[in-house]
């Protein structure tokens, strides 16, 4: 009996261990220190980055519509509480300091510089994808902006979903840095991928989620319920969506569908973003929704 | 099973005429009134997006019915007790009847782009696309802020 309860003692061990090692916070795989560090980045082109991965739209101060001053606050209600967006500001509040491969942890890989998890609400699963150039860009590009004085609001979540812990477990059954369309045989397909799945994280809406609140690959673009609870966020593979691409680059760029109703709701400050990129970069979305298997 | 699914759709149709029929008459008014914004918006995009060939009547037609649109004053087709929450058919949020004075402001915004449009229209397609910009924006505005996602 002191037997299997010493062994059950032992088993129990080995498995907080194994736990504690499996959520530990990964260190940066994609990115060499050494070379990130003396990457010169672009801070012109940082700013397309970051209009096409709409840092603003969630990070953007309340009350006030410049995209540049990024103080943070807006609420982001879910199963699992109530999330708030932090400021990303380049001062003492947000990302002041803040190195290349300290925004590489936390955009490629939801891990704070302190060795947090940050919650899967900010889509890093998706910028897991962007390149290093890209990521050397909008860390030149950050830089540029004002500082923010404003507070950061804690989440209002519950008490299990507060061990951060717990996260690193969900990142290693559901976070993939694979392309959710695995042939993308032309540029045009190669860039409209990236932009889709790596900056604009357009699966993060448009994709259903499982238990965990994690995307469906299964059911990639597939449509979903509106987080708000009301309404539906329509489905993008060319099944359910029949515009043709010059209509879906049409839409991206004024808002208008090809009955000539307008956007609404979240989707037009999306637009607002793609209005802002090349021509060449909306027709590659729309080649990118076109090319997507029915599920 | 075959005949009850069947007999399920007409009964879902029915009840679909029917809400459309006892839709308050304001209510239809201003959708029919959205969709000869639509309609009219819709010749000037062919026209910009080269999908029709440009004609200069056609055009000032269709811009000249926006501004006319925009004349209506929106109080009457709007009373209260018309909103998403309260009726089904319509997709105008509560937050209309809270913000009055923003969605006149609104609207205003969309009567001086659809006059901007007036005068684009004679000028050709190149100027129609630069003059859809703005009054797509004014479409947007209203939308993002006051109208239900579908």
């Amino acid at each position: 009996m002191r037997r299997i309860g010493i062994g059950l003692g032992a088993a129990g061990l080995a498995a907080a261990v194994a736990l504690w090692w499996a959520s530990a916070p990964i260190k940066p795989l994609t990115a060499d220190t050494a070379v990130m560090a003396k990457v010169a980045g672009d801070a012109a082109h940082g700013a397309l980055v970051f209009t096409a991965s709409g840092c603003a739209f969630c990070h953007q101060t309340l009350g006030q519509d410049d995209p540049r001053l990024l103080g943070g606050g807006m609420a982001f209600a879910s199963d699992f509480g109530t999330f708030h967006a932090p400021n990303i500001s380049p001062g003492p509040m947000g990302i002041g300091g803040w190195t290349i491969t300290d925004l590489d942890r936390a955009l490629r890989h939801g891990v704070s510089p302190a060795g947090q998890h940050y919650y899967p609400v900010f889509p890093y699963t998706a910028y897991a994808r962007m390149t290093d150039g890209d990521l050397a860009d909008l860390h030149a590009y950050l830089q540029t902006l004002p500082p923010d004085p404003t507070p950061n609001i804690a989440h209002d979540i519950g008490p299990l979903v507060s061990i951060r812990r717990g996260i690193g477990l969900w990142k290693r059954a559901f976070a993939t840095s694979d392309w959710a369309l695995p042939q993308a045989p032309t540029p045009q397909l190669q860039r409209g991928r990236y932009l889709v799945e790596a900056l604009a994280h357009c699966a993060e809406c448009h994709t259903p989620r499982n238990f965990a609140g994690a995307l469906d690959h299964t059911r990639w673009m597939a449509g979903a319920p509106n987080p708000t609870g009301r309404g539906t966020i329509p489905p993008l593979t060319p099944d359910r969506l029949q515009w043709s691409a010059q209509d879906i680059a049409y839409y991206l760029q004024t808002g208008f569908t090809p009955d000539y109703d307008s956007a609404g709701g979240h989707m037009v400050a999306v637009i607002g973003n793609f209005a802002q990129l090349p021509a060449q970069d909306r027709d590659a979305v729309a080649a990118y929704l076109k090319a997507l298997p029915a599920p | 099973m075959k005949t009850s699914l069947a007999t399920l759709a007409a009964v879902a149709m029915l009840a679909g005429a029917a809400q459309a029929q006892t839709l308050p008459k304001e209510v239809k008014a201003r959708q029919g009134q959205f969709q000869i914004m639509a309609i009219n918006v819709g010749i000037l995009g062919a026209m910009a997006k080269g999908a029709v060939p440009f004609d200069a009547t056609a055009a000032q037609a269709a811009a000249k019915s926006l501004v006319g649109v925009s004349m209506i004053n929106p109080a009457p087709l709007f009373p209260e007790g018309t909103d998403a929450m309260a009726i089904n058919g319509t997709r105008a949020e509560p937050a209309i009847w809270e913000n009055l004075p923003d969605v006149l402001a609104k609207w205003d915004a969309f009567g001086a782009a659809a006059a901007q449009m007036q005068t684009a229209a004679a000028e050709g397609p190149q100027a129609i696309g630069a003059a859809l910009g703005p009054l797509g924006g004014t479409c947007k505005a209203c939308h993002d802020a006051y109208r239900a996602p579908n």
